[in-house]
Order: C-alpha cells, then sequence, then structure tokens
C-alpha cells in the first residue's frame, strides 16, 4: 500500500526526471528548483491541500519549462554553446539546415576562386618560382570577407551594417597594397602578418551579431576561434594525405603533379577550408566541443613545469639570457602561447565554481611567464640601442608590452579571485575588453609603420 | 455593486505589466538580499508580501535572475542545510551588488520623480 508521502515522492521524481531533460538546466539548478517545490509543497499541504493538489499548484506555479529554459539560457550563455537549440521555438529546422549547407558550399567555391583571380593579372603561384608576396599580404582579404558574409546572412543583417562592413574590407585591401614596398622588405612582411589579425576583429563583430558588448557575445567568438583552429588543423592534416597521394599516384604514371598541387590544390583548399571550418564549428559544436579545455588543462600544467625548471635552472647557474638579434618575437610567442591558455581556460570554466586547483596553477603559470619576460626585456632593454630600431623589433617590443600588461592584470585579478576578494567574471570581462587592443595595435602596425620606417 | 467598488476589485487585481516586472526584478532583488542572506522560496515570498500581490512572478523565473546576479558578481551564493536537512542554496549581496543597487536605486528615484511630477499637476488641475 502506498502512503500520500509516496506518492508525492514519486510525483517530484517523475518531475525531476522531466526536467533533467532540458540540457540547459544544469543539476544543481534542477536541485535547487526542486527544493523550491518542497518548500511549496510544505506551505501548501500545511494550509489544508492534499498532496496531488498541492503537487499541481506548484508545478504551475513555477511556470512553463520552456520559457524557464530560456531565461536559464539567456543567464547562462556559455551553455548555448553547448547545444544549438535552446527551446523548441528556435529550433532549426532541416529546409534552413540545407540552405545553410548551399550557402557554405557556394561561399567556400567563392573562395577558390577568389584566390585564382589575381593570376589573370599576373599573380602566379609556381613551385618553380619565388612565392609572390602579393599572395601573403592578401591572404586574409580572400578568406575573410565570405566569412562575414557568412555570418551577416546566418545572424541576419541590415544594409547599412553590412555596408559598414564592406567599407572596412575595403581599407583592409587598400592598405595592403597601396603601399610602394622594396624587394625583401621588412615591412610587407610586418603587414602580411598583421593584417590577418586586425581584420579577424571585424570577422568578430559579425560573429557576435549585434551581441559584441554583451561578454557572452566575445566569449563565444573567442570559442568560436579556437574550435576553428582545431578544425583548420585537421582538415589540414586530411589535406596533406591527400597532396601525398596525389603525387604518389601521378608519378607513378610519369605525370608531375607539382604545378597544380602548388598552383590550385594548395591555395584554394586552404581558402575554401577556412569557411568548411567555420561551418562545422556553427553546426557540429557538440562533436568536439570539449577540445579547447582538454588540451588547455593538458598544457597549463606542463608550461607551468617548464617555466619554473628554466627559472630554477637560471637562478642556479646564473647564466644571462643570450640576446640574439630577434630573441624578442621568441618571448612574444610565448607570452601568446600564456595568452591564449588564459582566455581558453576562461572560455571553458563556469564562472560561479568556486577557486580550485587548477586556478592556483594558471596563476603560477602567468606569474613565472611574467618574471620570465621581465628577465629577457631587462636583457634587451640594454642592448636595443645598439641594434638599432627596425620595423620588426618595434613592433615586437610594442606587442610584449601589450601581453605583458594583459598578462599582469590578469594575474593580479586570479590573485583577488583566489583570495575569494572578487568573483572569476571580473577576470572574464577583462580579458574580453582587451580583444580589440590586439586588433588596434595590428592595425597601427599596418597603417603607420610602412610609412614611418620609409617602406624598408 | 457600485462602480467605486469594481474599481478597487480592479485595483487589487492590478497585474503590473511584463516589462515592467523584469525591469523592476534586479532592484528588488538586490533589495530583499540586502535585508539578509536568503533563499528562493523565501525571497518569492517577500516579494509577494512587499508588493501585496501586485507583482504576479511566476516562481521558476526568479532563479535565472539570481543566477544572473551571481554572474555579474552583485550576488554571492553557497550550498548549506536547510531546517529540514536538503541541500539548499542561500544567496546573500556583494559588496558589488549593493553599488548596484544605489546605481540603480538613483534611477528609480529618477523616473518615479519624473511620473510623480507630471502626474501631481494633473491633479491639482
Amino acid at each position: 500500500m502506498t502512503t500520500f508521502a509516496d506518492q508525492l515522492e514519486d510525483q517530484i521524481a517523475e518531475w525531476r526526471a522531466y526536467v533533467r531533460r532540458r540540457q540547459v538546466l544544469h543539476s544543481p539548478d534542477v536541485e535547487e528548483l526542486e527544493g523550491h517545490i518542497r518548500d511549496q509543497l510544505a506551505v501548501l499541504t500545511e494550509a489544508g491541500l492534499t498532496g496531488d493538489e498541492a503537487f499541481l499548484v506548484a508545478v504551475k506555479r513555477m511556470g512553463s519549462l520552456d520559457e524557464l529554459s530560456r531565461e536559464f539560457a539567456r543567464a547562462h550563455s556559455e551553455r548555448l554553446w553547448k547545444q544549438l537549440v535552446i527551446a523548441p521555438e528556435t529550433e532549426v529546422s532541416t529546409q534552413t539546415g540545407r540552405d545553410e549547407l548551399f550557402i557554405v558550399l557556394g561561399l567556400a567555391v567563392a573562395a577558390a576562386i577568389a584566390v585564382k583571380v589575381p593570376a589573370l593579372f599576373g599573380h602566379w603561384i609556381n613551385p618553380n618560382t619565388e612565392f609572390p608576396l602579393f599572395y601573403a599580404r592578401n591572404a586574409c582579404l580572400f578568406v575573410f570577407p565570405l566569412l562575414t558574409v557568412y555570418f551577416l546572412w546566418k545572424r541576419g543583417s541590415d544594409r547599412v551594417r553590412s555596408l559598414w562592413f564592406a567599407m572596412a574590407f575595403a581599407a583592409g585591401a587598400v592598405l595592403a597594397n597601396v603601399f610602394p614596398f622594396p624587394r625583401g622588405s621588412e615591412t610587407e612582411m610586418l603587414t602580411a602578418l598583421h593584417l590577418p589579425i586586425a581584420l579577424w576583429l571585424i570577422v568578430g563583430f559579425a560573429y557576435a551579431g549585434g551581441r559584441w558588448f554583451d561578454d557572452g557575445g566575445r566569449m563565444n567568438f573567442v570559442r568560436f576561434s579556437g574550435e576553428l583552429a582545431i578544425y583548420y588543423v585537421l582538415i589540414a592534416l586530411g589535406g596533406f594525405v591527400a597532396t601525398l597521394f596525389t603525387f604518389m599516384m601521378f608519378r607513378a604514371i610519369g605525370m608531375n603533379p607539382g604545378w597544380f598541387v602548388a598552383g590550385w590544390l594548395l591555395p584554394c583548399g586552404a581558402a575554401g577550408a577556412v569557411l568548411i571550418g567555420s561551418w562545422l564549428v556553427e553546426a557540429k559544436q557538440s562533436v568536439i566541443e570539449n577540445m579547447a579545455p582538454v588540451l588547455t588543462r593538458l598544457f597549463t600544467p606542463l608550461f607551468t613545469l617548464l617555466f619554473l625548471a628554466f627559472l630554477a635552472t637560471m637562478a642556479w647557474t646564473g647564466n644571462p639570457i643570450n640576446v640574439k638579434r630577434e630573441v624578442l618575437i621568441g618571448f612574444d610567442l610565448l607570452l601568446t602561447v600564456v595568452v591564449g591558455l588564459v582566455l581558453y581556460a576562461a572560455s571553458a570554466r563556469d564562472p560561479q565554481a568556486p577557486p580550485d586547483f587548477f586556478d592556483g596553477l594558471q596563476l603560477a603559470l602567468v606569474v613565472s611567464a611574467l618574471v620570465i619576460d621581465g628577465v629577457a626585456l631587462y636583457a634587451i632593454a640594454a642592448r636595443i640601442s645598439e641594434f638599432g630600431f627596425t620595423p620588426n623589433r618595434v613592433a615586437a617590443l610594442g606587442e610584449n608590452i601589450i601581453l605583458l600588461v594583459n598578462l599582469t592584470w590578469s594575474a593580479w585579478l586570479y590573485a583577488r579571485f583566489l583570495c575569494h576578494r572578487s568573483s572569476f567574471a571580473v577576470l572574464e570581462r577583462w580579458q574580453m575588453a582587451y580583444l580589440p587592443v590586439f586588433s588596434a595595435w595590428a592595425a597601427v602596425v599596418v597603417l603607420v609603420f610602412p610609412p614611418l620606417f620609409g617602406y624598408r | 455593486m457600485t462602480c467605486i467598488d469594481m474599481q478597487c476589485i480592479k485595483l487589487l487585481r492590478m497585474n503590473v505589466a511584463k516589462d515592467l516586472v523584469a525591469a523592476s526584478s534586479t532592484p528588488l532583488v538586490l533589495a530583499i538580499l540586502a535585508e539578509g542572506e536568503s533563499y528562493g522560496y523565501a525571497i518569492i515570498k517577500r516579494v509577494a508580501e512587499l508588493s501585496g500581490g501586485h507583482l504576479q512572478w511566476t516562481d521558476g523565473m526568479l532563479y535565472p535572475v539570481l543566477h544572473r546576479l551571481e554572474r555579474q558578481g552583485y550576488v554571492g551564493a553557497k550550498w548549506d542545510k536547510s531546517e529540514t536537512g536538503r541541500r539548499r542554496k542561500y544567496y546573500r549581496i556583494t559588496k558589488e551588488g549593493q553599488a548596484e543597487l544605489a546605481a540603480q536605486r538613483q534611477q528609480w528615484k529618477a523616473v518615479d520623480d519624473t511620473l510623480r511630477g507630471i502626474w501631481m499637476r494633473e491633479c491639482t488641475v
């Protein structure tokens, strides 16, 4: 024989199972809501309602689960990343899914064609001649505008906004091609390296689709960038294998496919893969959603150990850093890796979780990287006048300072967070607010450096 | 029933518009937590008590609001035992939350003053 209390427990269990099916509600949330239902039940039964009646009233007062999941999704935008569908209302129909596939394929083909258009004007890629730097300078301009078109289509955008994006890319194209670089110019290489960083911010605006100034919008873009990089590497590996087979098979019948691979397969494939990769990230987020966090968890301890071992060795032996001419760039890359680890650790972290061991490790990583960079900068500063201020060195020094500022403040915020004196959200907000600084500096390098240094 | 009676009933059952409820949720929750540490069900009860039933919240909607405030750093939360022995999530206001509450209070006062200004004049005319 079942008592009233048992019946009520069964009903609650059923309700719990039903609520759990909503992916956006995590189990602590469900527990909290269940606690609410129980509090409500206690009051209602005390007021004289039977178990059934009380349960009905309590559940009804809780409100529509669809609406509730939507509100939860809004409050925890990072969970949205993990499932595309918030609630049936916004479910993607198969029709739009197919449209999207065709549009992405179309844009990928357009990117591949765009890469080959300059060939009509005499810019050939040929394995037997030197690689034309025209392609290095313009590489991102073949792809980023099309990627932006994809996001503008996907997020919905009006003419005025689209025009702004077009103007930004036009400005990029002018800057990449207007300066009279001589052969072997340092500033030309700097332009080729920095233009993509500057324009990636424009892609970010399109990706966020008007939500850029929400922290969630920018964080999603950071996640997107990381996952795209992972997908791109995977696609590139596949492409590498395909290239090897192309050589092997055509050589077997006495043909040399070198002109095809270098002139068509690699450039067109590299351009199209960005769009395909982006679509994969957008559509199949759940497949390797945990890649960036896993890599971060793996490499944070490794790099921390490496840095501490380096510092200990330096302190023990007393060997100074041997300042070679381009050592600064190496340390820039080091700090970039650390900023990347901090960013992806933040993107994968539940901002509400209390500080744990891993956060302490992150702080150790950041602080040790700061100390190493400080020692290197000190060594370089002493000899920079001797080397002279070339464009490369000024650019590298600027980047070093930008990264140093980012990490110093991050370390401070991490320390405060670990002492329970501020929330993790503050650190996340700082990292998000800092993103445009990287692009702004890259834009300065592209815009100001060539004329400033006389195009050398 | 006289016309005045009808109006009284209407007044008693007045439902505040959805947008207004949503906009007032942050200062209301922060103000309730400023009175002391509390948990979901108690907060809902306090809202009903304070508004005399005019503010109709579906109970569930409080929780996304609380989680958003927690994320923004305006409230802190911890799991603790309730009097029945079950785990329960307790919320309390943080320093940032108190600053935010003061700021929101200023804004609401500005809105209130403006409306009062125009409605008072209507009365005297």
